[in-house]
């Protein structure tokens, strides 16, 4: 298939979907209105209720919250994993004593630690960064772990045999394979941590894309709801499609990744 | 039989009595290797050959002290080997490149963790890239070359650190005969340069026989010794695929072949009643 047949379909995909939508809570059907406006809204004032926040400029500063949010919370979260996924990973001892407690705290749902956390850091960012970086940490916890415990043993055999100390076996060897495991999974846990502000900002907050939808709700506005999730998704394709960008930079040495074989 | 070709001096490689087991999950222990002695002498090319199994790979190991052995020593130049034998350059028979480095950091890592400077690290990576055949692909990551072009790359980053001993587990295992061939040619090449020490491990009787000045036979494992030492008289240098056809060749090819076809035969045998 052709990129442009692609992008064609892609867009017939969005443009049915819409048109699908709007006939159904605008037109009566045999007498009666399949999708009821009141709880299904109509496109149009969806995408009214968008250029009006985009219009008055209101939306960028619960974009902005909601950014910075999920970017603290990947930051912070990642170095935990890194840290923790190197130190249990060396210190087998260690990960064997900490094993069931690891599990347990990621069997958890998180969303029941919101209320916590809203309790200890209060209704600013640091409750929703708190949220996210739960999220996050365990996913870049449990790859740089595997990506240190899954270094081919003939790798390493040759690593020592080139006359690598610990120091450059580190740097050479179980970093980048942890790397390359923790950017395999660089999609999953940048969309945790932008599910953990949104959550955490829903459950209470004052600004952000997850207090938009909150308070539309509190209104039964329900254009307000589905004009916050456009615009969460629109959110979520853009930084999906950064990470994209930089993980073909990063695993350029991967087969796949790069796509450059002759 | 165990020939003793000591050459003037310490050998680059002895093995005495060299035992190796392995503890197995049940409980019991696996004995791979028992009593085998074995000497290299410096600038010697030693081939190992035996029917699958029989813990060629395992002396391999120990000459480069990965593997400690149960009993019995493994010397370097007259001193006792005690950790990794670092005056060694091992090629591994399965992939061993560093897959997120390119071909000219791969081979220029060894110097680097040496403490050469980078920039000169490099200039020599190019000048081995060059003579393995492959200075134009410095910037290719492994996932991108052939198998056959790895194992140049891997028989470059090992030469690079110009180590004393060279040892060589079935480098050319997984590649087509004519690869094989030309890879072969290509080692005998580099060898001939400054002959170092090499123990070369292989199953292929042949390539065993053309390459090496000794031939040393292993018997079916378990517990599988050195049943027999050959000296291969055929003269240097050496093409691979001319000296298949030269008739002193087929004579040693012959006789050896007489004694390991039996030990082949043993150790499909006791794979297969496993």
């Amino acid at each position: 298939m052709s990129r442009v047949t692609l992008v064609t379909l892609q867009v017939l995909v969005a443009v049915v979907s819409v048109v699908l939508w709007h006939v159904l809570t605008s037109y009566p059907i045999f007498g009666r209105t399949i999708l009821p406006p009141f709880f299904f809204s109509n496109p149009f004032d969806v995408g009214k209720q968008i250029v009006a926040w985009f219009a008055s400029g209101v939306i960028w500063k619960h974009l902005y919250v909601t950014l910075i949010e999920a970017t603290l919370a990947f930051v912070i979260g990642s170095i935990g994993g890194i840290i923790v996924g190197f130190w249990f990973a060396r210190q087998p001892r260690t990960a064997a004593v900490f094993d069931p407690y690891v599990k347990m705290a990621n069997a958890l749902p998180r969303v029941v630690l919101a209320p916590i956390f809203t309790l200890w850091l209060g209704l600013g960012i640091w409750s929703k960064v708190a949220l996210g970086v739960t999220l996050v940490f365990f996913i870049v916890f449990f790859n740089v772990y595997q990506g240190i415990k899954e270094v081919s043993p003939t790798v390493l055999a040759n690593a020592r045999m080139l006359g690598m100390n610990e120091r450059q076996l580190m740097r050479h060897v179980y970093w980048p394979s942890a790397l390359s495991w923790m950017f395999s999974s660089l999609h999953t846990s940048v969309g945790f941590a932008v599910v953990g502000a949104v959550v955490g900002e829903y459950l209470g907050a004052a600004a952000g894309l997850g207090y938009l939808i909150q308070q539309a709700e509190g209104v039964f506005d329900v254009a307000g709801v589905f004009a916050g999730m456009f615009v969460l998704a629109a959110f979520v394709i853009v930084i999906d499609m950064l990470v994209t960008v930089v993980e073909k930079r990063l695993l350029v040495w991967r087969p796949n990744a790069g796509d450059a074989r002759p | 039989m165990t020939a003793a070709t000591m050459a003037t001096g310490a050998a680059a490689v002895a093995l005495t009595g060299v035992d190796v087991a392995f503890r197995l999950a049940d409980g019991g222990v696996f004995r791979a290797v028992h009593d085998a002695s074995l000497s290299v002498a410096d600038g010697e090319f030693v081939a190992i050959v035996g029917p699958t199994g029989c813990g060629k790979s395992t002396l391999l190991n120990i000459a480069a002290g990965l593997l400690p052995p149960a009993a019995g020593s493994a010397e370097i130049f007259g001193a006792r080997l005690a950790g990794l034998n670092l005056q060694a350059g091992y090629l591994f028979q399965a992939d061993s490149l560093f897959p997120w480095k390119t071909a000219l950091e791969n081979v220029a890592i060894g110097l680097e963790v040496a403490g050469v400077p980078q920039a000169d690290a490099r200039a020599r990576a190019k000048d081995w890239l060059g003579k393995v055949g492959l200075g134009a692909f410095g910037d290719r990551y492994p996932h991108m070359l052939s198998g056959g072009q790895r194992k140049r790359v891997g028989l470059a980053q090992v030469l690079i650190r110009d180590p004393k001993i060279l040892l060589m587990d079935e480098p050319f295992g997984p590649l087509d005969a004519q690869t094989r061939q030309i890879m072969g040619n290509l080692l005998l090449d580099l060898w001939s340069a400054d002959r170092k020490a090499v123990l070369f491990v292989t199953h292929d009787l042949e390539e065993a026989i053309a390459l090496s000045d000794r031939v040393v036979i292993m018997s079916a494992g378990p517990s599988s010794r050195i049943i027999g030492d050959w000296r291969v008289t055929l003269p240097r240098p050496r093409d691979i695929s001319e000296v298949k056809l030269d008739p002193a060749f087929l004579d040693l090819h012959r006789e050896i072949w007489t004694m390991l076809k039996d030990e082949v035969v043993k150790g499909y045998t006791q794979a297969e009643s496993k």
